[in-house]
């Protein structure tokens, strides 16, 4: 019997990395998955990977940024599945990149549109839903560095601090419609948006990724679909508000004095779009 | 197939509330189980309650606070399955209550030696053999009560900082073994701590205790076991260091204003739908 048995998700960013580990670790678990994306080939393949793993899936490309993408995103999530239990606002980018005079207003606008606006968006159309059922579960992907300085651009940062914060307050708002609010904060997740910017790939991102933190391996998608699932899931049934941390040990401290020093490959600046396009 | 299949777990304070449920949890999923507690009569109850979720499982009785007891159910654990993967350092007390100047310096220690004391033997005794397994996970009961104050209870919340902090810093010390340590921070749970088993206490906590977070409805000892599951499990394989926190919402913030805390909102009209302008604008 499946953890998920019976449940509909809508998963966004879900055609690579955490979101199609996610997507392929709930089909497992018997749920039934819309792969959002705005990339066709990876949601296509993610859909087949669900399949193989005994579960339904189907892909919509999807904006998460545009307020009738999302909209007809979660249509599609009832009109092929009859309802709505999870939605996982996974769909990120690096955005802008540099120092903050680099930024341009465009930028920001842009970086915030996806990691924020599109969090929103995901929580406004899907409560509904979740409320007829009575009850559901909402999980955004933020970051470690959403908790701190320093472990991203300005605007990525700004960004998943507030998705952090967005979650505990919806939290306070639906917690009476048994309806769970949390998100998730990786650390240095070796995916597609780290590995395809770096030279060297995703080789080189195992080993860099693997001095970060205190378990020394780098993060995987399936680290953080494991925490998806358990949030996805009704063991979490009294969990909402929380951030969860899910890094290898990077948040809970370091040395007092002189850290190790790290080979830091070299990310080119200017906007990091989303993990399937090419620089 | 269970999620702990293979493996041997220790819960200290498992005969009853959320060491109880949470035997009873790991054992469904395959564990082996050593029950440590104070309470004999609780103890062999839990041992048969895990027995019959299809679980093997052993009492050994135990003061937390001792090192020799520490030592000796880490040793009965390894004796009587050969290896220990998991340690749940879950036995609590209220501890010394009540306004902070009339706490006796005896009952300040005692309360730190069974919450904090307790956890750093059960952690360092443990260590070693699960060096011998190649890894092991170390779980703790924290509580809201370490991340928060709560007037008169101030040597519980001390103490349970206390365990929160040492998680952190004990899991960069253990990582590269392996060993992964975190806590859980629960919130109100209903457990006999609270209700103290009196005929019909605990129905009553149940209906007062369910306002009291934004879910509303009591904590439940499971609700503690599940996420317990889930760090004992391979599943948080790269999660170290953290205090999870388990609490219905309950210390996520609270609604300013005309807002109450998962409870209908009061029509006193201070805060407008819509959207705020400046507040030059009328």
């Amino acid at each position: 019997m499946g953890k998920l048995d019976g449940k509909v998700a809508v998963i966004t960013g879900a055609a690579s990395g955490i979101g199609r580990a996610s997507a392929i670790r709930f089909a497992g678990e018997g749920a039934a998955v819309v792969i959002a994306d705005l990339n066709s080939e990876g949601g296509e393949a993610a859909v087949r990977d669900c399949k193989e793993h005994g579960g339904r899936a189907v892909f919509q490309k999807t904006d998460v940024a545009s307020e009738p993408e999302v909209k007809g995103l979660v249509d599609r999530a009832v009109k092929e599945f009859g309802r709505l239990d999870v939605i996982f606002n996974n769909a990120g980018l690096g955005g802008a990149v540099g120092t903050i005079e680099e930024i341009t207003g465009d930028n920001w606008d842009r970086t915030l549109a996806i990691l924020l606006k599109s969090v929103f968006l995901g929580m406004k159309y899907s409560v509904p839903e979740m409320r007829k059922l009575g009850g559901g579960s909402i999980i955004s992907t933020a970051s470690v560095a959403g908790l701190a300085g320093g472990r991203g651009p300005h605007a990525y940062s700004a960004a998943k601090a507030a998705v952090v914060n967005l979650t505990r307050s919806v939290a306070l708002e639906v917690g009476k419609d048994r309806i769970r609010v949390n998100c998730i904060c990786p650390g240095g997740i070796n995916t597609p948006l780290i590995y395809n910017r770096l030279p060297g790939g995703r080789q080189v991102g195992e080993q860099f990724l693997a001095q970060l933190q205190a378990i020394p391996r780098a993060g995987h998608a399936e680290d953080i679909a494991a925490m998806a699932l358990f949030l996805a899931s009704d063991d979490s049934e009294w969990v909402t508000g929380q951030a969860m941390v899910v890094d290898g040990g990077l948040t809970a401290g370091g040395r007092l004095f002189g850290q190790d020093q790290q080979q830091r490959p070299t990310i080119p600046g200017g906007f990091a779009g989303p993990s399937f396009e090419k620089n | 197939m269970g999620r702990l299949d293979g493996k041997a777990a220790i819960i200290t304070g498992a005969a009853s509330g959320i060491g109880r449920a949470t035997a009873v949890r790991f054992a469904g999923e395959g564990a082996a189980i050593v029950i440590a507690d104070l309470n004999a009569e609780g103890g062999e109850a839990s041992v048969r309650d895990c027995k019959e979720n299809g679980g093997r499982a052993v009492f050994q009785k135990t003061n937390v606070a001792l090192e020799e007891e520490i030592k000796a159910m880490v040793a009965r654990a390894v004796k009587e399955f050969g290896r220990l993967d998991i340690i749940y350092n879950n036995a609590g007390i209220g501890g010394a209550v009540g306004p902070l100047e009339q706490i006796t310096v005896e009952d300040w220690d005692r309360s730190q030696a069974v919450l904090l004391r307790g956890v750093f033997l059960g952690i360092k005794h443990s260590v070693p053999e699960m060096r011998k397994a190649g890894g092991g996970s170390i779980i703790s009961t924290a509580s809201i009560a370490g991340i928060r104050g709560f007037n008169g209870l101030h040597a519980y919340c001390a103490a349970k900082a206390g365990v929160v902090n040492l998680t952190r810093s004990a899991s960069l010390e253990f990582a590269k073994d392996r060993i992964r340590v975190n806590c859980i921070c629960p919130g109100g749970i209903n457990t006999p701590i609270l209700h103290r088993n009196m005929p019909g206490v605990k129905e009553a906590m149940e209906q007062w205790m369910a306002h009291g977070q934004p879910i509303q409805r009591a904590g439940h000892p499971e609700d503690i076991a599940n996420m317990a599951l889930f760090l004992a499990s391979d599943d948080s394989e790269w999660v170290t260091g953290q205090a999870m926190v388990v609490d219905g919402g309950l210390t996520v913030g609270s609604q300013f204003l005309d807002q109450t805390a998962g409870g209908e909102r009061p029509q006193t009209g201070i805060v407008p739908q819509g959207f705020m302008g400046p507040s030059f604008e009328k």
